[in-house]
C-alpha cells in the first residue's frame, strides 16, 4: 500500500514536464500493472501482455549469458596459458567476463532506451517494450573488447533509422540487433572481423603479447579477491602462448576444412562452447535450453525454427555431395557445431515483427534463412559467416512471402464465390 | 504477493477484502519458505569444503531452488488456491499431452458426420448458472431502437408516455423503411421514451401488467400461403426484427431472399444459456418456426448441433424436420453461428444469409401456433458478482437491475457474455438478441510486477502462465486490462482463436489502413464481432478487434448502399 501511494504521489505533471512524465510512466508500468479496465470490446482480457512475452525471451537468454561470460574469461586465460582447466580460476574468469560484458550491457540499454524514451515523449505514447529483447541480444553478438563509442554509434543507427523511422515497436522491417552488427561490420570492420577479435584483454592477439587489464579489474575485483584470499588479476609476467592463432572454428574450417578444425578442437569442445566466438553463439546446450523455453511457451514460432534447421541441414547436405571446396566437405551435421547457426535461427530469425506473419510464410522464411545462411557461409570467398546477411535478406522479403500467402487465400475465396 | 488496491473506493471493497486475504496467505508462504531456507544453510556452511568448484555448485543449487520457488512456486500456488465464494472446487487437470490425442467424440454422434473444429479456447468462469430456475419477476421492459443496425436513428414512435399497449401492439416503425414494425414485448403502460445522443431514441420503457394481455394476431397458414403474403404478415406484426442478416449483422430489407438460414442450437461462450433448457416444452413452436423459415429462404435451414457435451442435445433439436443438421465439436467459438456458416456453406462475396437464435425461432413459431406475440425468453444470469445465479423466465428487453437481483457493489453488469456483450447500468435493459447476462467484478487494482511474478490468477491462453496445467480451473474473471494497448507485434496470437480459414491479423491491419480490396478479399464479410471476440481477448497487444471489425463492416456496407 505504502509504496504504491508513494509512487502515485510523485507523478510529474503531464503538461509541465512531459519528458519526465514519460519516464515516470515507463517505470510505473514496469513496477505495477496499471489499473485500467477493459472497455469498448471484450470485458475480460487475457493476462498475457507484451512485457511477459519479452521477459520470456530474455529469460531464455540467461543460460547463454552465464556460459558466455565464463567463456570470455576462459578464452582469455587459455591464450595466456594460465588456468587451463575448466574449473581453474573460476572467480577470475567470471569476473573478467562480467568486466567485459557489463559495460556493453549498460551502454546498450542506456543508449537504446534513451532513444526510445525520447521518441515516446515526442510521440506522446508510453514507452514500449520492444527494446528489452534487442538490448539483451546485442551484447551477445558483440566482440567483448569492442570500443564503446563504436557500439553507441551502431545502436543510434539501428534504433533511429531501423526502428523509429518506421514507426517504433512493431513497425520495423529489419531485425534491430542485426542492424547494429551489420553497421559495425561495414563501417568498422576491423573491430568485428578477423582473428583474435574474440579474445579480450590482450595487448595484441599474437604470441608474446601481454595481458591488459582495465580499471574494473584493478580497482573493483582485485581488492575483493585479495580480501578473500583468492588469486587476483596479474598483468605482469603474462605472455600469450606460442602457437596462438586466435582463429575461430569457422575461420579454421574456411582455411583448411574440417580436418583443420579437428586439429585444434574436438567436436565436444565445439558443442559445449569451449571455443572463441561471440558470447551467445558458442554454447549449443545453452542455446537449446533457450530454444526449449521459447518453444514450450509458444513465444517463438516453431515453424521458423524448424524451417531454419531443416533448410540449413538440407543445404549443407547438398553441398556435401558437391564437395569441391574444403568448406563444402564439412559434414552437414557439424555445420551446426560451428558459428552462430543455432543462435541466429533461435533468437534472431524468430523476431515476430520482422519475420513473416502467415503460417506458410513462416515455413518458407525459415527454410530460406537456413538455405542462405549455409550458402553464404560455404560459398563466400571473403567472410565465412552468413547468418546476419541471410536474416536481413529474408527480413526484406518477408512481406512478399506474406503477400503470396494472402493472395492465395483471396483467390481461394473468390473461387468459392463463383461456384 | 504484493497486491494493492488502487483506490479506497467503497465500490471495490469486496475485491480488496479478497486481495488482503490472499496477500496474507502469500506472506505466510514466504515466511515458511524463508525458515526452510535458513534451516538448510547452516549444515552446508558447517562443512569444510576444500574444492572451490563444488562450493560454487552447492551455492548455485541453492540459488536455483530459491529462484524456482519464487518464479514457479508462487504463481503455481496463486493459480492453485480456490478463491471464489462459489467454491466450485473440483477442477480436473487433464494431461498436457492431450492435444496430441484425437478428441473422443460422445456416443450419440456415432455414425454421424461431425465437424471437428481445431483451436478456440474455453474460458471457465465461476458463477455458472446451474439449471436452477430463479423465482424473479421483472417489472419493466424496454425496446431499444438504437440496437438495430441499418435503421434510421430516430424512428417513428406511435405511442406516447402514459398510453396503454398490448403485447404485440406496434410501438414504432422505422422512419425510412416504414414497413419494418417493432412490437411491444409486454402489455402495460408506456413509462418513458428516453433519448440519447443527437436526440436518437434509446429506450421505450413499458411497465408490465401482472397478467399479460395479448393482441390477437391473424397469421396466414404457412403451408398454403405464398412467400409474399408471409413476408407482408411478418412485417406488419413486428416479427421482421427477429431476422438478422449476415454479412453486416443488420435487419434485412423486405426484398431480400436469403441464400440459407442458419441456427446454432448451442452456446459456447462463457456462462452462456443452455438452449436445451430454453427449448424444453416448446417443441411444436420450434418446429413451426423452422417450417416458416424454410418458406422464407431460397435454400435450406441449417441447424448446428452440439457434439461437445456428455448428454445428447434436446429431442426437440434431434427430431426437428425440414432442416439440415450439422454436428460441431470444438471449443469456443464453435457455437458461434458465423463459424458454423463458414464450415457448412461459406459466404460468397454477394451472398446473404439470415441467422436466428433458438428462442427467436420459438417466438416466430408461437405467432402461428398460439396466434399471439409471445416474447418469452429464458435468460441465464451468471458471473462471480451475482449472489444468486440461475435461469430467469422473462421477456425480451428485461430490466437489468431486476434481472440480476442482488449484485456486488461496483460490479460490471453486462448484457450478453463477457466477450461480446454490452456494458449496462442497473436502469438499462437486456439487448434484443441476448439470452444471458453476466456480472463480474471491476479490475481496478495494481498488481506488483504482475508480468514478472504473477500473483493474481486470471484466464489466459498463453503458455507463459501456469494456466496450461489447470485447464478446467474456474476463474472469477475481472475486467483488468493486464497491460496497455500496443502495436501489433505477435503474429500467431489469433491463429488458434478463430477456427476459420481467415488470416485475421492481416485482415485487421487492412481495415486499420482502410484497404477496401484487402478487407473484402480476406473475408471480412464472413465475420461478425462475436467471432473475433475471443481473438480480442487473447490479443497480446490489447487491440480493439471488435471495433476494428465493426468499422470495416460499416465501410463495406457504405460502398454497397
Amino acid at each position: 500500500m505504502g509504496l504504491l501511494n508513494f509512487i502515485k504521489r510523485i507523478e510529474p505533471d503531464k503538461d509541465k514536464h512531459p519528458f519526465l512524465h514519460t519516464v515516470y510512466d515507463g517505470i510505473y508500468t514496469l513496477m505495477y500493472v496499471p489499473e485500467h479496465t477493459a472497455s469498448g470490446g471484450t470485458h475480460l482480457k487475457d493476462k498475457i501482455d507484451l512485457k511477459r512475452v519479452m521477459f520470456t525471451v530474455v529469460l531464455s537468454l540467461v543460460m547463454a549469458y552465464i556460459f558466455g561470460i565464463w567463456n570470455i574469461g576462459h578464452q582469455h586465460f587459455r591464450a595466456l596459458g594460465k588456468y587451463v582447466g575448466l574449473t581453474d580460476g573460476l572467480h577470475l574468469k567470471f569476473a573478467f567476463g562480467i568486466a567485459k560484458i557489463l559495460p556493453i550491457f549498460i551502454v546498450t540499454h542506456i543508449v537504446g532506451l534513451g532513444i526510445e524514451f525520447y521518441y515516446a515523449y515526442k510521440r506522446g505514447h508510453g514507452i514500449e517494450e520492444g527494446y528489452l529483447v534487442t538490448g539483451a541480444l546485442i551484447p551477445l553478438i558483440m566482440p567483448p573488447d569492442i570500443p564503446l563509442w563504436i557500439l553507441t554509434i551502431a545502436i543510434v543507427f539501428a534504433v533511429v533509422l531501423g526502428k523509429e523511422a518506421f514507426g517504433g515497436t512493431g513497425m520495423n522491417v529489419w531485425n534491430i540487433a542485426l542492424l547494429t552488427r551489420v553497421f559495425i561490420f561495414f563501417a568498422y570492420p576491423l573491430s568485428i572481423s578477423g582473428d583474435g577479435v574474440w579474445f579480450a584483454g590482450l595487448t595484441e592477439a599474437k604470441a608474446g603479447a601481454m595481458a591488459d587489464y582495465g580499471w574494473i579489474e584493478h580497482y573493483i575485483f582485485n581488492p575483493i579477491f585479495n580480501a578473500l584470499g583468492w588469486d587476483t588479476f596479474q598483468a605482469a609476467g603474462t605472455a600469450v602462448v606460442d602457437g596462438f592463432t586466435g582463429a575461430t572454428p569457422l575461420s579454421l574450417a574456411f582455411t583448411g576444412g574440417w580436418d583443420n578444425v579437428l586439429s585444434h578442437y574436438s567436436p565436444s569442445e565445439l558443442w559445449y562452447g569451449l571455443v572463441p566466438g561471440s558470447v551467445g553463439e558458442v554454447s549449443k546446450p545453452m542455446i537449446l535450453i533457450g530454444m526449449l523455453i521459447l518453444l514450450l511457451t509458444r513465444v517463438a514460432s516453431w515453424r521458423i525454427i524448424f524451417g531454419g534447421l531443416i533448410g540449413a541441414a538440407l543445404t549443407a547436405f547438398v553441398l556435401n555431395q558437391w564437395g569441391v571446396t574444403p568448406m563444402m566437405q564439412v559434414p552437414w551435421y557439424y555445420q551446426f557445431y560451428m558459428g552462430s547457426a543455432l543462435f541466429a535461427i533461435t533468437f534472431m530469425a524468430t523476431d515476430p515483427v520482422t519475420a513473416a506473419g502467415t503460417k506458410w510464410g513462416k515455413w518458407v522464411y525459415g527454410l530460406l534463412i537456413g538455405f542462405f545462411g549455409i550458402l553464404i557461409r560455404v560459398l563466400n570467398p571473403a567472410y565465412p559467416e552468413g547468418w546476419m546477411l541471410a536474416i536481413l535478406f529474408m527480413n526484406t522479403f518477408a512481406p512478399l512471402l506474406d503477400y503470396i500467402s494472402l493472395q492465395s487465400n483471396i483467390k481461394k475465396r473468390l473461387k468459392r464465390a463463383k461456384v | 504477493m504484493y497486491i494493492f488496491a488502487a483506490s479506497q473506493d467503497k465500490c471495490n471493497e469486496y475485491f480488496i477484502r479478497k486481495q488482503k486475504h490472499n496477500a496474507l496467505k502469500n506472506i505466510k508462504l514466504l515466511i515458511v519458505s524463508l525458515v526452510v531456507f535458513l534451516a538448510i544453510t547452516p549444515p552446508l556452511q558447517a562443512q569444510t569444503v576444500e574444492d572451490f568448484g563444488s562450493r560454487i555448485t552447492v551455492y548455485a543449487i541453492i540459488l536455483a531452488l530459491v529462484v524456482l520457488l519464487i518464479f514457479i512456486g508462487l504463481p503455481l500456488y496463486a493459480w492453485y488456491k480456490p478463491k471464489s465464494r462459489f467454491r466450485n472446487k473440483t477442477f480436473r487437470y487433464s494431461s498436457p499431452l492431450l492435444p496430441l490425442v484425437p478428441p473422443s467424440l460422445p456416443s450419440y454422434v456415432k455414425g454421424k458426420k461431425v465437424h471437428i473444429l481445431k483451436g478456440g479456447h474455453d474460458i471457465w468462469l465461476t458463477g455458472v448458472p446451474q439449471g436452477k430456475l430463479l423465482d424473479r419477476t421483472v417489472k419493466t421492459y424496454a425496446l431499444q431502437p438504437t440496437e438495430f443496425r441499418g435503421m434510421f436513428p430516430i424512428p417513428k414512435v406511435l405511442v406516447q408516455v402514459g398510453d396503454r399497449v398490448k403485447a404485440g401492439q406496434i410501438v414504432y416503425h422505422d422512419r425510412e423503411k416504414t414497413e419494418i414494425n417493432y412490437a411491444a414485448p409486454v402489455s402495460g403502460e408506456v413509462l418513458a421514451i428516453n433519448r440519447g445522443a443527437k436526440r436518437s431514441i434509446v429506450e421505450i420503457v413499458i411497465a408490465a401488467d401482472n397478467t399479460i394481455e395479448y393482441l390477437p394476431l391473424n397469421p396466414p397458414s404457412p403451408e398454403s400461403c405464398s412467400r409474399e403474403e408471409l413476408v407482408e404478415f411478418l412485417l406488419s406484426c413486428g416479427a421482421w426484427p427477429l431476422f438478422n442478416q449476415r454479412p453486416y449483422d443488420i435487419i434485412p430489407d423486405k426484398d431480400t431472399v436469403p441464400r440459407d438460414i442458419f441456427i446454432s442450437t448451442f452456446n459456447t461462450a462463457p456462462l452462456s444459456c443452455d438452449n436445451n433448457i430454453a427449448v424444453n416444452g416448446n417443441g411444436p413452436a420450434f418446429q413451426q418456426g423452422l417450417d416458416v423459415l424454410t418458406k422464407l429462404t431460397s435454400g435450406q435451414v441449417h441447424l448446428g448441433l452440439n457434439a461437445n457435451a456428455k448428454d445428447a442435445p434436446a429431442d426437440e433439436f434431434l427430431n426437428s424436420k425440414n432442416v439440415e443438421k450439422h454436428w460441431f465439436h470444438g471449443k469456443h467459438p464453435a457455437g458461434n453461428v458465423g463459424v458454423q456458416i463458414h464450415h457448412v456453406r461459406p459466404l460468397g462475396l454477394r451472398d446473404v444469409v439470415w441467422t436466428l437464435t433458438v428462442q427467436q425461432v420459438i417466438q416466430l413459431g408461437k405467432i402461428f401456433t398460439e396466434k399471439k406475440w409471445v416474447a418469452d425468453r429464458v435468460v441465464a444470469v451468471g458471473g462471480s458478482s451475482v449472489h444468486e445465479t440461475g435461469y430467469v423466465r422473462t421477456k425480451t428487453g428485461a430490466n437489468i437491475g431486476e434481472l440480476f437481483g442482488e449484485v456486488d457493489n461496483g460490479a460490471r453488469l453486462i448484457s450478453g457474455d463477457v466477450l461480446s456483450g454490452s456494458q449496462k447500468l442497473k436502469r438499462n435493459f437486456l439487448n434484443w438478441r441476448d439470452e444471458m447476462a453476466t456480472a463480474i467484478p471491476e479490475g481496478t487494482y495494481n498488481e506488483f510486477f504482475g508480468w514478472f511474478i504473477p500473483s493474481v490468477a486470471a484466464p489466459s491462453a498463453s503458455r507463459t502462465y501456469a494456466n496450461y496445467f489447470f485447464p478446467k480451473k474456474q476463474f472469477d474473471g475481472d475486467t483488468n486490462k493486464h497491460g496497455e494497448k500496443r502495436a501489433f507485434v505477435m503474429t500467431d496470437d489469433y491463429d488458434n482463436m478463430l477456427p476459420m480459414d481467415i488470416h485475421l491479423l492481416h485482415l485487421m491491419k487492412s481495415v486499420v489502413v482502410n484497404d477496401y480490396d484487402g478487407m473484402e478479399g480476406l473475408g471480412l464479410k464472413e465475420l461478425s464481432e462475436e467471432d473475433v471476440a475471443l481473438a480480442e481477448w487473447r490479443c497480446t497487444s490489447k487491440q480493439p478487434l471488435q471495433q476494428i471489425v465493426r468499422k470495416g463492416l460499416d465501410m463495406l456496407r457504405e460502398q454497397e448502399m
